[in-house]
């Protein structure tokens, strides 16, 4: 590990820092109000690790959901990860031992920036996807902790820093878009969720979005192929 | 809060459960891939990203105040200014203050 890739990894990271402080407050908060102690949300960031999950987790908490539920939950909620595990296979499949904590630690918005990067020279490449991880899973815990220690003790008007997450994705798609040869994937995605959305609502568009958008993506194989040349990682 | 042993035992399996989708690919694939599991690899992250986005607007409601102009708005500059100017902090940080500023306003 070098300089470069340390500072690299920083920058990369630093737009993950508001979104995850913030959302990670919001989550300890709650959690705390649910009578539990600031060590929960702490051990929950660090060893979950995920979002969406850990809202709903304290729903699961707080109403001593049984273990089947939960885990079933946590499928449903978590299955899009299927996928980033396999954009990252050529990525991460021959890390050695930083792997396992670089797969462990691949959330949405770090999935978001590895899957679009192109590393510039100097950067240790392997080092910067362990070292960008670490830094987004320190800021999650360090913002749970916050939220749970000091909770609700300071009013803190902070309604839309979330959106920087959502500003985060639409900015990989934007580069990714410029990258790519070919749109058809970009626009089957965008599509199909969107469509799934307005069919299935809110709370069960995102697994039927995938299977579509899988099996929409092996369909059109040959024209995307043909489109895309021998480019595209 | 419910009791310590239960809210382990939920808190593990989350972890659990994530750890398996996260780790599945790698593990099902790890003597060689097949050339479909390549070819979606190469082309999920596009898709993906793409959902992505309209994962995260999955709440605005067209009905309610603002009627989505917050929203849309506002992506819509981030799109711009990245376009624009190629930096990814600038135009998160944008669009972000926009947003926020947007929803205070309607």
């Amino acid at each position: 590990m070098n300089k470069t890739t340390l500072k690299y990894s920083f920058m990369r990271s630093l737009p993950v820092m508001a979104g995850y402080i913030v959302l990670g407050i919001g989550f300890g908060v709650l959690l705390a109000d649910k009578g539990y102690s600031f060590w929960w949300a702490v051990l929950m960031s660090t060893v979950v690790l995920a979002g969406t999950l850990q809202y709903v987790g304290v729903e699961l908490l707080a109403t001593g959901a049984s273990l089947i539920s939960t885990i079933l939950m946590s499928l449903m909620i978590n299955a899009r990860h299927l996928f980033y595990g396999i954009s990252m296979l050529k990525k991460y499949g021959k890390m050695g031992w930083k792997r396992f904590y670089a797969i462990f630690a691949l959330t949405d918005e770090t999935y978001s920036l590895v899957c679009t990067d192109d590393v510039p020279d100097g950067v240790d490449r392997e080092w910067y996807y362990f070292l960008l991880s670490m830094m987004n899973h320190s800021y999650w815990i360090i913002g749970s902790f916050i939220g749970a220690f000091i909770g609700n003790t300071f009013e803190f008007n902070s309604a839309g820093v979330d959106f920087s997450m959502t500003a985060l994705f639409v900015v990989m798609l934007v580069e990714q878009w410029e990258k790519s040869r070919t749109h058809i994937p970009a626009l089957l995605g965008g599509g199909i969720t969107l469509i799934c959305l307005i069919v299935f609502g809110a709370d069960y568009f995102l697994i039927p979005s995938m299977l579509i958008i899988a099996a929409a993506l092996l369909l059109l194989k040959p024209a995307i192929t043909k489109a895309e040349g021998v480019d595209e990682a | 809060m419910i009791d310590t042993g239960h809210s382990l035992l939920l808190i593990g399996a989350m972890a659990l459960c994530t750890m398996f989708l996260r780790f599945l690919p790698f593990m099902m694939f790890s003597k060689g891939t097949p050339k479909v599991i390549l070819y979606l690899g190469d082309v999920l992250p596009n898709a993906i990203i793409a959902m992505l986005v309209v994962y995260c607007l999955r709440n605005m409601d067209l009905m309610a105040a603002g009627h989505g102009v917050p929203e849309i708005a506002s992506v819509l500059m981030v799109v711009v200014i990245h376009k624009w100017r190629h930096n990814m902090i600038l135009s998160i940080l944008t669009g972000t203050v926009i947003y926020m500023i947007l929803i205070r306003a309607m």
